[in-house]
This record gives C-alpha cells, structure tokens and sequence, in this order.
C-alpha cells in the first residue's frame, strides 16, 4: 500500500526539530532511518500529520570515546556501529549483537537511536543498552535530561520518552576487564525478530560471579532484566550447575507474550535453553580472559 | 488534507533529474512512475522482501523505505545503472550459467544487494553468502543457484 497523506519538514538543526515536536506532540514523528516507521505508513498502521526528517542532523551521528563512556550519537546507522573499532573494542556485546539487527539494507539505513526510541520488544539494541546500563540523552525545547536504561523501557513501544522530547544520543560505559558479555539470538531466518534471545553482562572474579545483568528480549512486552536468575547465580562459580540454576529461576523472572512465533511455554523453554549454552560461553570467555 | 509536494534534484545514475515530487512517495515509486526505471521492483512495500534495493550515495537500501524527498542531493543508482557501468557484468553472467534466475522478480535487487557483497572483496563462505543475502527473497530457485553464482564471481574476483 502508500502511505497516508502528511507534511514533511527537513530539519535543519536539533533547535529545530525539539520546536515542531514541542508543537505537535503525538501528531509529529521523528524520521531517522525510517526501517520501522516506513513500514507502518505503508501499511497505515499510523497515520501523523507530520513528518520531522532528522537525517541531515550530522551533529546527531557519530560514536566517540569519552572517558569511560561510549557517546553513540542516536542518528549513527547501525552499519557504523557494527564497522566501529571503538564499538568492537570497548562494547564487544553490542558488536556481538549487530550481525543480528535485520539484514544489510536495513542496517544500511536504520539508526541506534531509531531502535532505542521504538523499543519493539523484539530489537536488539534495547536490550543492549540495558544489560551495560547506559544512560540515554534526551532533548526537548526545555533542554537536556538523562535517563538511566533501568528507567526507560516501560512497556510495549512505552518508553520515559515524552511527546515532546527527542533522543539525542546514548552514553554507554565501556566494558572493563573483569567483565564478559555473550548475545545469543533465534530467529526463523537469520535477520528476522527474534523468537529468544538475551544480551548478558557479567562481572567475574576469579572464576566466581560477582553480579550479572541478563537481559531477555523477544519474549515479554519490553527488554527484561532478570533478577531470579541474577540471583541465583551470583556469588557462584561458573560451571553446569550454577547455569542450570540460573535457567531454572528464569521461570519466575519471565512469562514470554505468546504470539504468532509461539506460546509463552515454548518460548520460556528456549529462553531457558538458550541461557545454559550462553553461560557456558560466558565461561570459556571468562578463562580465555 | 492537500497533497503536499517538494522540489528535488538528484543524480539517478549519473544523470541530474529534478522534479516536484508528493512528500508521501517512496523512493521506488518515484523511479518507476516518474523516471521510468522499471527494473526496481516492489514486492511487499513494507522492507521484507528486497526486489525494491536500489544503491543511494553508495550502499544498498530498502527503496520502498525510503521517501523520494528524502534522496534530494544523493547520487541513486538502479538495476538499470548498474548494468549499465558493466560493475557486475561477470556476475550477470554467472546467474545466468547458474541458472540462478527463474521468473527474475527478484533478480534486480538480489543483484543490487550481491554487488554490495562484491564491493566489499573479502573472502566469504557459503553460510556468510547465505546470511547476506537474507533480506532478499527468492520463490523459485531455494537460493542454491544465487549462492553457487555469487561464490563462483567472488573467487574469481579474489583470484584477479
């Protein structure tokens, strides 16, 4: 199908993007790479007024080391993410995770940003952001806020963004020695949603899980961190056992949406099997350290 | 609401073009309607099925996800474009050694995302093929044939 009818606005400068969104509020959308936007006009799932393109913000694109943070600019596409050396250096899981996000004309196009904004429940990007504990940039005509990642996936495409504001950039620690991340993801075809997959961040010290942010996406209705199997890990060295542990708590930490992918008991069983092979690479990535 | 329109000037394979394009139309509408170049084709119109890639400032892009408006300045390269500059002539060649084409739907934007492959002149296994070519879909051959002709131009390529 085509689009619906709209007004489309070019954007100049972020100044003048935060205005027309101060404006318009909901009836406005942000263009940036338009991989999930372009979709829904298409089909007229949505149906704004107005169109804000931000693709001529360069000042919006780029990935920078700034101390012991990585400042992704929300415009940055994810091909530039998964080229950067800074990206493979300093955020191994996110470089992991990039060969997952679509296919190579998507990723041509679409931005960081675009995918954090959105947060469909099955990207992987958000549950990214989330495992490494990122903190999220935020703009409006009022001026800049930040939010940590904890705060800013409510809920199904719900996020602590408001009509008004628009995200600018995500600042994301840089993953320090002693710690070990693993992204596994099962799709129908490679690209595709995903049907599981998790984003990990473990801090191990000699062997022994000080802490560990797992984060399940593809199942609920926004990225979730799981505390029952966080627990039951913690405090354990990484073997069979404390893996097993922590895919048997996952059962109280997650209940998967059934859809057309596949019911909450069969997507929870390959959350679970999943979870078991990731922890075991965990565990060779952490010896190998 | 008015149709709303907005000039644009874009180079589509290596020619200036300027129009007064709707701000609704998307990118493969404009070159098939407006320009004539028909090779691009659209399958789904909603960024599934890739017979709409077509080439902008360089890298290949999903050309039913994009607006028209949003390509003014940027240099568009089509199926049409690229057979034309003789880029991919060893390839074209293969698919049809291979028989790697049967009712073509697909070809123009199998090919435009397989020059990208190409381009980038790094050896790549059959699987690695296999995963870049995943954001395009063929009904009629099951992909062997795609494989066996990119894989066969590849390593001629890596050979030169």
């Amino acid at each position: 199908m085509k689009a619906p009818r709209f007004s489309y606005v070019r954007a100049d400068s972020v100044a003048q993007a935060v205005a027309l969104l101060d404006q318009h509020g909901e009836e406005a959308r942000i263009l940036a790479g338009g991989q999930s936007l372009m979709p829904t006009l298409n089909m007229r799932l949505s149906q704004p007024r107005l169109l804000i393109d931000i693709n001529r913000l360069d000042a919006l694109a780029g990935i920078a080391l700034q101390g012991d943070r990585v400042r992704i600019g929300a415009l940055t596409r994810h091909v530039e993410v998964a080229n950067s050396a800074i990206v493979a250096r300093h955020l191994p899981l996110i470089a992991e995770a990039m060969p997952h996000v679509a296919h190579v004309a998507v990723r041509n196009r679409g931005t960081f940003g675009g995918s954090i904004a959105l947060a469909d429940p099955a990207a992987e990007m958000p549950a990214c952001v989330l495992a490494l504990g990122a903190t999220l940039v935020l703009q409006s005509a009022a001026g800049r806020r930040e939010v940590a990642a904890d705060d800013y996936f409510l809920g199904l495409y719900e996020t602590a963004r408001r009509p008004d504001e628009l995200l600018v950039e995500a600042l994301v620690p840089v993953q320090r020695p002693g710690t070990v991340s693993v992204f596994m993801e099962l799709a129908r075809r490679h690209g595709d949603f995903a049907i599981a997959g998790m984003a990990f961040h473990l801090t191990v010290a000699r062997g022994v899980v000080a802490d560990a942010r797992l984060v399940y996406f593809g199942s609920e209705d926004k990225p979730t961190l799981a505390h029952g199997a966080r627990t039951a890990i913690a405090g354990r060295r990484m073997d069979e056992a404390s893996a097993n542990a922590a895919a048997d708590a996952l059962e109280h930490d997650l209940a998967p949406m059934t859809n057309v992918q596949g019911s909450t008991a069969m997507r929870l069983h390959l959350q679970r099997v999943l979870t078991r092979r990731a922890l075991a690479v965990a565990a060779e990535r952490a010896r190998a350290a | 609401m008015s149709e709303e329109t907005m000039q644009i000037a874009v180079t589509v394979n290596g020619e200036a073009v300027a129009r007064t394009v709707p701000v609704r139309q998307h990118l493969v509408d404009f070159l098939r309607t407006e320009l004539g170049l028909t090779g691009s084709h659209l399958g789904c119109e909603h960024g599934v099925c890739g017979a709409c890639s077509v080439r902008v400032d360089g890298r290949v892009v999903r050309g039913c996800l994009m607006l028209a408006v949003q390509v003014d300045g940027a240099h568009v390269v089509t199926i049409e474009g690229l057979d034309e500059t003789g880029e991919i002539a060893d390839l074209q060649a293969a698919f049809v050694a291979r028989n790697a084409l049967q009712c073509g739907f697909c070809t123009p934007g199998m090919l435009m995302t397989c020059a990208e492959l190409l381009a980038q002149a790094s050896p790549m296994s059959r699987a690695e093929i296999r995963t870049f070519l995943s954001g395009n879909y063929c009904r009629c051959t099951g992909f062997h044939a795609i494989v066996d002709a990119v894989e066969t131009t590849l390593t001629q390529r890596l050979q030169r």
